[in-house]
């Protein structure tokens, strides 16, 4: 049975806004779709980046799957049940990590947060203490047990934030930009430590992220909703192949050419002894690079990933 | 008990702002002895208003500046870490714990209480009884007990009014507005401004009835043995009363929030 699964699943706000053009305090009623008939559902065990642009409803869609937000439309259930009426049950059995907020007591030690959520969720001791030591391991965070939380570095504070979502053997982690604000090591840090938690636990990982490596590196599946409306449910390379978007092989070249010419890849740029060649993103950068490689004498080589923000407008600008 | 180690945990919080608390006793002090002489000069002029004598009123007095912070009269706790939450949008972690939230905050803000009672309260009150003369302590164990329980009560009632403003966020996004108005009612009706012993009927009457009462007033004539008795467990009764409604009422207020209001942000 699909752990998460979404039928036509809607949110609908209702704003009011004043009425433009008329001098009147009256405002008028507007109803804003931020969810719209999106339909999906996600097995145990599963990775699954959820994507979009900014205000596509991607928080909106996380909410209502912790249970925080009553769906105005559409059905949903979570590990077999609806998420708004049964918040509380729900919430022993998922773990949420927000990017940008804390489930950290701001003015405690980080080991205070975490006995505190040994009592909320009720957790065994034996076993708190079991994945309190495993976590506090894998994510390095032995020194900053007794550290207060406001005197955390984002980097420590996320890894922090992550402990005490997971602390109780959630079998569904929603991450919402995890990753966001992060330096390149701890990215990378973080990623691995998701893998591992996938791979050993089990644990079904749902992300947003505006990040594209974030994706590569942790998602067989992705999910691209905008405009409150689901645009793509596949593979990463599936999506590249459907976006029609485009990885870029930077050449340099001992010397100046004229632009170089090879199967499968054309060039957009030349500039001096460097060219920018595109090719398409779901195909091998190898023989572009061998065929390259063979008739001209290469200095260096590096392949530049399609941004994720530019994967999504060509999928929109298509549709 | 994870209430017990959610108000350990606040109670933690609060003392780690040692200067905070040490200009807070100052300034209770420096009141409780303003207070105390233009009291005295009061009683002075009528003898027995309001049924106290001048050591009533001395006593009343520094009651009255103990249980300031303790009750949170003006305001503050718990419920302003609440309506913060709820302005940020931070609230949504609070509703997606497997824990009710009012519990959670209720518990919390008796940490906070007992903090300010040790301190903010025990400390003016030391130099009350070193000062005046006048300043008695409870004469009875029965009035001594009574206080405590009454004071518990006081800290929940005044928690409830709070706990409902605060919820006026979910709404009006600030309570700030809400806030003021509301420690504006509370200083007048819970008798910090004058005993509401002292009011010119009807007001009196009403006054007593009211569940500002119980933050000051109350517990005050069951420390200076005005209640006891039978009137004592009708003194508490009547606090537990405006609790089960105030509660009640904040538990409804919480419910249609969740349901029906948009979580901010994110």
């Amino acid at each position: 049975m699909a752990l998460i699964d979404a039928t036509d699943l809607s949110r609908t706000f209702v704003v009011r806004r004043k009425d433009a053009g008329r001098r009147s305090l009256r405002r008028r009623r507007e109803e804003v779709h931020a969810v719209h008939g999106v339909t999906f559902s996600v097995e145990p065990g599963e990775m699954v980046g959820y994507i979009g642009p900014n205000g596509a409803g991607k928080s909106t869609t996380i909410k209502m799957l912790t249970g925080i937000l009553v769906p105005t439309g559409g059905r949903l259930t979570v590990a077999g049940v609806e998420p708004s009426r049964h918040r509380t049950e729900l919430a022993r059995r998922i773990g949420v990590v927000f990017g940008q907020r804390t489930t950290l007591w701001w003015d405690l030690p980080l080991r205070d947060s975490f006995e505190l959520l040994q009592k909320i969720y009720a957790i065994e001791p034996a076993r708190y203490r079991e994945n309190l030591d495993a976590f506090v391991t894998l994510l390095e965070l032995g020194d900053l047990l007794d550290t207060p939380v406001r005197q955390l570095s984002l980097g420590q504070r996320m890894r922090g934030d992550i402990t005490a979502a997971l602390l109780h053997d959630p079998e569904v982690l929603y991450l919402d930009e995890p990753t966001i604000g992060l330096d390149v090591v701890s990215k990378g840090r973080l990623r691995e430590f998701l893998r591992t938690l996938n791979a050993e636990r089990g644990t079904t990982l749902l992300l947003t992220t505006h990040d594209l490596q974030d994706i590569e590196a942790l998602c067989d599946r992705v999910i691209v909703i905008d405009h409150g409306t689901l645009a793509y449910d596949g593979t990463l390379a599936g999506l590249h192949g459907r976006g029609g978007s485009m990885r870029t092989l930077v050449v340099d070249l001992v010397d100046e050419a004229p632009a170089i010419s090879v199967p499968g890849a054309s060039v957009r740029r030349v500039e001096g002894p460097r060219q920018w060649l595109s090719f398409p993103a779901d195909a091998s950068a190898a023989p572009v690079v061998a065929a390259v490689a063979a008739s001209y004498a290469v200095a260096d080589l590096s392949i530049q990933e399609p941004d994720i923000e530019d994967v999504i407008r060509e999928l929109y600008s298509r549709s | 008990m994870l209430y017990v180690a959610v108000a350990t945990r606040t109670f933690r919080r609060y003392s780690t702002y040692v200067g905070a608390t040490v200009a807070g006793i100052f300034t209770n002090s420096v009141f409780g002895v303003i207070y105390s002489f233009a009291y005295l000069a009061l009683w002075d002029q009528r003898p027995d208003a309001g049924g106290y004598d001048g050591s009533d009123a001395v006593t009343y007095v520094w009651i009255g500046q103990a249980l300031l912070m303790t009750v949170a009269v003006w305001g503050g706790g718990t419920t302003d870490d609440l309506a913060e939450r709820i302005r940020t949008g931070d609230v949504a972690i609070d509703l997606y714990r497997p824990v009710g939230m009012m519990g959670w905050y209720l518990a919390g803000d008796l940490g906070r209480a007992a903090y300010h009672l040790l301190t903010r309260g025990i400390g003016p009150t030391v130099l009350a009884w070193l000062l005046f003369d006048q300043f008695d302590f409870p004469g009875s164990v029965q009035a001594a007990l009574g206080f405590v329980l009454s004071l518990v009560l006081a800290v929940v009632t005044s928690f409830a009014i709070r706990w409902l403003v605060a919820c006026s966020a979910f709404w009006l996004l600030d309570q700030s507005g809400l806030r003021m108005m509301a420690g504006a009612l509370a200083l007048f009706f819970s008798g910090m401004a004058l005993p509401l012993v002292i009011f010119p009927e009807p007001w009196r009457t009403i006054a007593l009835a009211l569940p500002w009462a119980s933050y000051l007033q109350t517990p005050a004539d069951i420390w200076l043995g005005k209640r006891e008795g039978l009137d004592l467990l009708a003194a508490l009764a009547q606090q537990g009363v405006w609790i089960a409604v105030l509660l009640g009422l904040g538990q409804l207020v919480l419910r249609s929030a969740t349901r029906k209001v948009v979580v901010q942000g994110g």
